[in-house]
């Protein structure tokens, strides 16, 4: 079943047990017509609305004519009749097939391999170990989209809290009565007692991500890490500011990267434009911090603190936000450089607000962010504090 | 089911149930005989929940009358009021039922005491409805002789997403599950009214199951005929300056905007004052009553205050002439 593994290499979940499912439902229904093999495998491969276009045109294309793929690849420009409403994603869609079936061309056996394409990345250990410390900026397409699977990859743990939701446990410390009742009805003599425990969760996480011209190498990478956590958990709302605020929570939801990515690209409209700091977090505060920072929410914001408007009314609007959340963390792609120290007017008045202050310019540091958010520190962590204990870190280095 | 509570329902349903308005005229004097002054859509919203037995969810800004609504349908239709105020953490042992352990445990020893064998039987026992703690919920779904209960869902989006998700069953179809003792549904579904501060979103798929109404601040016409139901004793002259003052600080750049409640209370603490027009001195030394940020207040005091008084005096004299 070649056709599977390329559905599988072009994104599509399917496991070994999908491919001899889908062995058995096309001997149940025999193979007749085209269009009855195409809902055969439908049923069984797709389970999901937003895989249908990527299947769709995987079955033409492999169906129809396997030489097809080599002209396809020659001109990376598929003569497919490609519906022309969403332009952006079924080329983005195409171009991940093209990946997979390319791929798969040097598999079939009787063949000479072909050439790789160039974006088939197989990385070894050592690239990989290249790439975490290499930064968002330099990196080539290639690296770039290796960098995107292993964000993707990612899991970001937060420190739990207690909530007030128990769950039955053995080890746990009060008692649950209500189980316990029922357990002794079934043995008889003495009453066995059921304990439970505090559940804990997560607190909501709110992502503040500025997309200004200076930021714009790491923009894209970070609304791919904001995808990646956006469908790792609940309770998490993402905006983006350059000169104006938006929320594009609704679009990451979407589980597809590339689809989410052309609907936030087509919501936005302030994209590597100027910055406005202290503009968009008031508006944010004004707007949305009341229906978004309930429950204790911890707060990334992700900026370099440049502000075009020399951080007017900023530090009020900054420490009106970090009054209204359980814990704010500046992530600020420029700390990579050696000797940064926060001289902007933007950067000055937004340090004294936050609890930490974290560097963000490539795996490694997403990474390290991930253990950042896992401890939950004393509140209120003086910034400044943690800045220096960075410079520390570095001059031991 | 006759016990003492049964007693004072039929003593109560002297003062029979009245039956729901058959028209969004009919909603709007209702309102208005329970002294709520109400807009037109606020009253078709209400009107439809009521008809097509949805619950209705209300949104808006702290302080604009939302729970308001709940108590005034209460107690113009005669019903009970049930209200569930939300907090973060609330289970089902607090919303819906509990049972009433002590009991059965006691239950428990008193059939092993008799010599009672028969487990079955005994846990059929146990879980009666005697033995059950019945909470806002659970009781709303039990019609009196009024008639329907009203139920208040005050400030929703404080709970969590756990409790919205089994709040759902019991909107869409009235009726709640107890493992133990098996479905309860409502003969006639209670009036729901569902409150939120919109401190958090809630889940389209509980909105999807309501009416949905966001309440805004009333224009100044609508505020004034609120001040006259509920501040009676406030002049004409100190009513109008008091509700073109707050209507000028509504156009203003504040973190938290005055609402109805703000209003109310501010004319009621100028007529302890024994104010009958509006002065810069008096506003300044009120303002803690209209507004609740500290930077607000620095914002208004003094200077800005006096320009916007100036303003609502010029505007109000005007329309005098």
């Amino acid at each position: 079943m070649y056709f599977a593994r390329a559905l599988r290499a072009a994104g599509l979940p399917i496991g070994p047990g999908r491919v001899i499912d889908a062995l058995r439902a096309i001997e149940a229904v025999g193979i007749g017509t085209r269009e009855d093999l195409y809902w055969t495998l439908h049923a069984v491969f797709v389970n999901r609305r937003d895989q249908q276009p990527l299947y769709d045109q995987a079955f033409h294309i492999f169906w129809r004519n396997p030489q097809l793929l080599e002209k396809m690849l020659q001109t990376m420009l598929p003569s497919v009749a490609v519906p022309r409403e969403e332009p952006e994603k079924s080329e983005e869609m195409l171009r991940r097939l093209a990946e997979a079936l390319a791929g798969r061309q040097s598999e079939r056996p009787g063949e000479e391999p072909q050439d790789k394409i160039e974006f088939d990345a197989a990385m070894t250990f050592s690239a990989r170990e290249l790439l975490q410390g290499m930064d968002f900026e330099k990196m080539s397409n290639a690296e770039m989209e290796e960098a995107k699977r292993m964000i993707a990859a990612m899991r970001l743990p937060i420190m739990q809290l207690p909530t007030r939701r128990f769950f039955p446990d053995r080890q746990g410390r009060r008692i649950d009565i209500r189980a316990t009742l029922r357990t002794s009805l079934r043995g008889g003599g003495a009453i066995p007692l059921q304990y439970k425990r505090k559940r804990r969760r997560h607190p909501p996480l709110v992502v503040l991500c500025d997309i200004s011209g200076s930021m714009s190498r790491y923009s894209r990478m970070m609304l791919h890490f904001m995808h990646a956590i956006t469908n790792d958990r609940d309770r998490v709302h993402c905006f983006l500011f350059g000169t104006r605020l938006s929320n594009i929570t609704r679009a990451l939801r979407q589980r597809d990267v590339d689809l989410a990515l052309a609907k936030v690209a087509a919501k936005v409209e302030d994209w590597s434009g100027g910055t406005r700091i202290g503009g968009c977090i008031a508006e944010f505060n004004a707007v949305w911090s009341r229906r978004v920072l309930g429950q204790g929410a911890v707060v990334l914001l992700i900026t370099d603190g440049l502000d075009r408007e020399g951080a007017q009314g900023l530090a009020e609007e900054m420490e009106r936000l970090h009054k209204s959340c359980r814990r704010l963390i500046w992530l600020n792609p420029l700390l990579r450089f050696e000797g940064y120290e926060p001289k902007a007017q933007g950067a000055r008045a937004i340090l004294p607000h936050v609890d930490d202050f974290r560097p963000v310019h490539n795996l490694e540091s997403l990474a390290e962010l991930g253990a950042v958010l896992s401890r939950e520190p004393a509140r209120r962590l003086e910034a400044a504090g943690s800045y220096a204990e960075l410079m520390a870190e570095r001059g031991a280095a | 089911m006759t016990s003492p509570a049964a007693k004072s329902l039929k003593d109560r349903a002297a003062a029979a149930a009245k039956p729901l308005p058959s028209d969004v005229e009919g909603t709007l004097a209702l309102l208005k005989a329970g002294d709520y002054v109400a807009d037109r859509s606020l009253a078709t919203a209400l009107f439809l929940a009521l008809k097509l037995r949805r619950p209705l969810f209300l949104e808006g800004e702290a302080g604009v009358g939302k729970t308001e609504i709940a108590k005034v349908l209460s107690q113009t239709l005669g019903r009970r009021l049930l209200r569930l105020q939300c907090y973060e953490g609330l289970d089902i042992a607090s919303a819906a039922y509990e049972w009433n352990y002590s009991r059965q445990m006691i239950e428990i020893r008193l059939a092993e005491a008799a010599g009672e064998a028969n487990r079955d039987a005994l846990a059929s026992d146990i879980y009666a409805e005697q033995f059950l703690v019945k909470r806002p919920l659970l009781q709303s779904l039990e019609g009196d002789l009024e008639g329907a209960p009203v139920l208040l869902i005050d400030e929703l989006d404080r709970t969590d997403e756990p409790f919205e998700a089994y709040l759902l069953e019991i909107l869409a179809d009235y009726q709640i599950t107890i493992p133990e003792l098996g479905t309860i549904k409502a003969g006639t579904p209670p009036i729901v009214v569902i409150t939120s501060n919109r401190t958090r979103e809630i889940h389209d798929a509980l909105k999807r199951r309501c009416f949905y109404y966001w309440v805004d601040y009333p224009n100044a016409e609508r505020e004034l005929e609120i001040l006259r139901v509920k501040a009676p004793e406030a002049g004409t002259v100190l009513a109008r300056e008091v509700v073109a003052f707050v209507q000028k600080l509504r156009q203003q750049d504040l973190f938290k905007l005055p609402g109805v409640a703000e209003t109310i209370d501010w004319a009621e603490a100028l007529i302890q004052l024994d104010k009958v027009a509006l002065d810069p001195q008096g506003i300044d030394d009120t303002l803690g009553v209209l507004l609740k940020y500290q930077d607000d207040i620095a914002k208004i005091k003094g200077s800005e205050a006096a320009h916007l008084l100036q303003q609502v005096k010029a505007e109000l004299a005007a329309a005098a002439r």
